[in-house]
């Protein structure tokens, strides 16, 4: 004389798949917001050196970027292999041209926010000083003293401190 | 010729999983987590005929570090591993005298970081993050023992503190010329 009877005849209810879509959408906005699209094509070869001493990027607004590196794959034919400074979407033929190119970000900003304006660099690890130098000259001769060397994390050396 | 009243039957939502699987898919393979961040650094203004101010330093003030074409570090005329950078750039900022090889007093002491046009920058950034670590390590230290918090979480105040301790003055020469010309020949 049980008092629980045994049902076996109830089948087991399926999972309700509902709150699928919920889940999801809740991925889908956080990848819609966390994700910044590349505004520039790379038209250099792109290696970061490993640092430990690392800051983020503030305001990418007032962030112009410098790309240095040997010129990519597709683009070996028409610049050759020797490393090339990318602004903005085309391979400057002359380090001269950064000057210009600070100039042009710089009148695009308001004038209170100039002095707080970043450069970030973007150099390929096996470039050569030689270049970097020329670059850093042409910054220095423009006024573009606040520079952020891009570099990425060093796990392994962050780890062992 | 009335029409029948029907009941409007109920948008079907199943598919709707498939619709955001298929955006978040997009989005997963389209988009690239851009890094942005680096080592911040403060260039010294240009002056015009780069004439050099002759400021003459104690030369034990300062810690000379040299790179050259072959990546390899000369620390004080002294063939050294980049490992030990850090622990050496510690030493000479705190020394505070007591070494005479070393700096006089935190205030005083100079880092000097010179490298060769073919000194790849992957190594240039290696010194210059180590030499910062050194400086990062002495600021750390001093806002642990004197305020018990880190660095990070002390307030400005305390952070300029630490920051006047142990000023950086990491010096950058012209870069040599000896890796290029080797190449030219």
């Amino acid at each position: 004389m049980s008092r629980f009877k045994k049902d076996n005849s109830r089948a087991t209810p399926g999972i309700s798949t509902a709150s699928l879509p919920d889940i999801v959408f809740m991925l889908l906005f956080f990848f819609m917001v966390s994700t910044v699209m590349r505004e520039q094509e790379l038209k250099v070869q792109m290696k970061y050196p490993k640092a430990t001493e690392l800051k983020k990027l503030e305001n990418r607004s007032l962030v112009s970027t410098i790309y240095v590196g040997p010129p990519a794959k597709n683009l070996e034919g028409t610049f050759g292999t020797a490393p090339r400074v990318q602004l903005n979407d085309v391979v400057a033929n002359d380090v001269k041209e950064v000057r210009q190119f600070i100039n042009d970000e710089r009148a695009g900003k308001p004038e209170n926010k100039q002095n707080k304006m970043t450069t970030s660099l973007k150099v390929h690890q096996d470039v050569k000083m030689g270049t970097v130098t020329e670059v850093k000259q042409e910054l220095r001769k423009v006024g573009a003293l606040k520079v952020n060397y891009s570099a990425v994390p060093n796990v392994s050396a962050m780890r062992d401190k | 010729m009335a029409r029948k009243k029907r009941d409007t039957g109920e948008i079907n939502a199943g598919s709707m999983a498939d619709i955001a699987f298929l955006l978040l898919i997009f989005f997963l393979v389209t988009t690239t987590m851009d890094i942005d961040k680096g080592i911040q650094v403060l260039l010294p203004p240009w002056t015009p005929d780069q004439e050099q101010l002759d400021v003459k330093l104690k030369d034990k003030n300062v810690l000379e570090i040299l790179v050259n074409k072959n990546d390899q570090l000369l620390v004080e005329g002294e063939l050294t591993d980049v490992d030990e950078l850090k622990k050496l750039v510690m030493q000479h900022i705190d020394n505070n005298g007591r070494d005479p090889d070393f700096s006089d007093s935190p205030d005083d002491a100079v880092v000097s970081l010179q490298n060769d046009k073919s000194t790849s920058y992957n190594r240039y950034i290696e010194v210059y993050d180590r030499v910062r670590a050194g400086y990062n390590q002495l600021r750390e230290d001093f806002s642990q023992t004197n305020y018990r918090v880190s660095y990070e979480q002390a307030d400005t105040n305390q952070q300029r503190t630490a920051r006047s301790t142990y000023p950086m003055r990491l010096s950058e020469a012209e870069p040599t010329d000896f890796g290029e010309k080797e190449e030219n020949q």
